[in-house]
């Protein structure tokens, strides 16, 4: 099955993106590939605001019918938002994983680490060997 | 590659998500799994079933044979075409499988097992069908489709046609040839349905006129919260080889009356009902969030230890709800190890929904 994998987007080859954001900021969320491997979701644990996260520590928790799977952070930083509508729809990850489906949001405290994610093709290979 | 049923090729055209399941490549969802759960509780779902295998016992001493292998009693159906659920047992008590046994007439009953346990079960039967001279007869040239919900039967009847206007007449738990199809009064959700046996080269043309009357496909993600919610046992899951049917929550379906009726595995489950059986199978409900899967520890505090043997979240209930393997003893309140936090979870008798309603 192939998923939808924008352009415009970084990824970890766990499966998440990452979105660099006009002010700076990056919006972080799980791939369509990921969303539709997990199944429906029913619950999402999110960080707290102003919690302060490694590149590559769990910062969240998706879990589906099927099975609760960790989500790692893209990026150092500082958490500034969370997703507060997952918690009454968690269903908003599966239906737009790159919007409305968004996780949490980080002021990054190290911008060249953006560049060490993969980009769209690099992902895409990881999907396709998977 | 796995076995493939006759709509393998319909179920990847309409895009669903194929896993492997007891070695078959079957659909696990078309989209939403919670989309189609509710689909079946509040209109008409349907489901691949070909994987399970129907078999057909054949000779005049058809009833003695299986009033032999099976634990419960096929005495009990008198009219043709009445079903009974059963457990089938190894000498040890131990469950081999559970089934759904048919009279058909005095020397044809249908029996439908598990598809992870096909082979098991054949050799099983036939080991034992020598001594009644009956033939065990697999049919594999069938296809099953379940429909299910309180608008299946109505639509599935429109959409076959005249036909089958005499299968309305269907009471729970009876099927009836009605060629080319069978049709059986039963299901694995807990809603009002027909299970739809039927040649396998009619399957894909069945299932895109069910289609077309507007009963949405399922998958087994579905398949598997509406049995739980249901409190239906999951062969391999809340029982298998090593566990009785009194540690099940299957006591029910043992016929130890009439007592002169001997069957596989008598005397082992009468010998453990006599030093008292030490564990039973209950309903749990997690009331906060969190998710109770197989294999999770279970905390009965001063009482023992126990394991959740099914696993999910309801969509129904809107929270995760469970059947664990627990000590007698256990009253109303355990906790449960849920990734590494022990949370309480209230101890419920089951089934947890019917007729779309909570009952817990």
């Amino acid at each position: 099955m192939s998923s939808s994998i924008p352009s415009d987007l970084k990824y970890l080859e766990s499966h998440e993106w990452a979105r660099s954001e006009p002010d700076g900021t990056i919006t972080v969320g799980i791939s369509d590939h990921a969303q539709g491997a997990l199944g429906d979701l029913v619950f999402v644990e999110l960080p707290e605001v102003g919690k302060v996260l490694t590149k590559g520590a769990a910062a969240a928790v998706v879990e589906s019918v099927k099975a609760a799977s960790d989500v790692y952070s893209p990026v150092s930083g500082e958490v500034i938002a969370a997703n507060e509508s997952l918690s009454g729809s968690p269903e908003l990850v599966n239906q737009d994983p790159y919007g409305q489906g968004w996780l949490f949001k980080i002021k990054p405290s190290d911008p060249a680490e953006l560049g060490q994610l993969l980009d769209a093709a690099a992902y895409g290979k990881v999907v396709e060997n998977e | 590659m796995g076995l493939q049923t006759p709509l393998y090729q319909t179920h990847l055209a309409a895009g669903a998500r194929m896993v492997d399941f007891g070695g078959w490549d079957m659909p696990v969802n078309y989209g939403s799994q919670i989309e189609e759960h509710h689909a079946v509780r509040k209109q008409a779902g349907m489901f691949d079933v070909s994987h399970m295998l129907v078999a057909d016992v054949i000779g005049p001493r058809a009833r003695e044979y299986l009033r032999y292998v099976l634990a419960n009693d096929v005495a009990k159906l008198r009219e043709p075409g009445k079903a009974i659920y059963s457990c089938m047992l190894n000498d040890n008590g131990g469950v081999v499988d559970d089934l759904i046994a048919y009279f058909i007439d005095d020397a044809w009953f249908r029996v439908v097992v598990n598809a992870g346990t096909r082979d098991k079960d054949i050799a099983w039967l036939k080991r034992h069908a020598g001594a009644f001279q009956v033939e065990i007869r697999p049919r594999t040239d069938l296809a099953m489709i379940a429909v299910q919900g309180p608008a299946a039967i109505e639509k599935a009847a429109a959409a076959i046609g005249p036909d089958v206007a005499d299968a309305k007449s269907l009471q729970p738990f009876q099927g009836k040839e009605l060629a080319p199809y069978f049709i059986s009064r039963t299901g694995y959700t807990g809603e009002d349905g027909w299970e739809i046996m039927l040649p396998a080269e009619q399957a894909p043309q069945l299932w895109q006129r069910l289609k077309d009357a507007g009963i949405v496909q399922c998958g087994l993600g579905a398949r598997d919260t509406l049995r739980l919610e249901a409190g239906m046992n999951l062969y391999g899951n809340d029982m298998d080889e090593s566990v009785t049917p009194l540690e099940s929550g299957l006591t029910w379906t043992v016929a130890f009356d009439p007592p002169e009726r001997d069957f596989v595995g008598r005397s082992a489950l009468e010998a453990l009902r006599a030093r008292g059986v030490p564990r039973k199978l209950v309903g749990l409900v997690l009331e906060e969030r969190g998710v109770l899967r197989a294999h999770q520890k279970v905390v009965v505090p001063g009482v023992g230890e126990g394991e959740i043997t099914s696993g999910t979240f309801s969509p129904t209930l809107e929270r995760s709800i469970a059947l664990a393997r627990v000590p007698a003893a256990t009253a109303d309140r355990v906790q449960v190890d849920v990734r590494g936090k022990l949370l309480p979870a209230r101890v419920v008798k089951y089934p947890f929904v019917r007729k779309g309603k909570a009952l817990v």
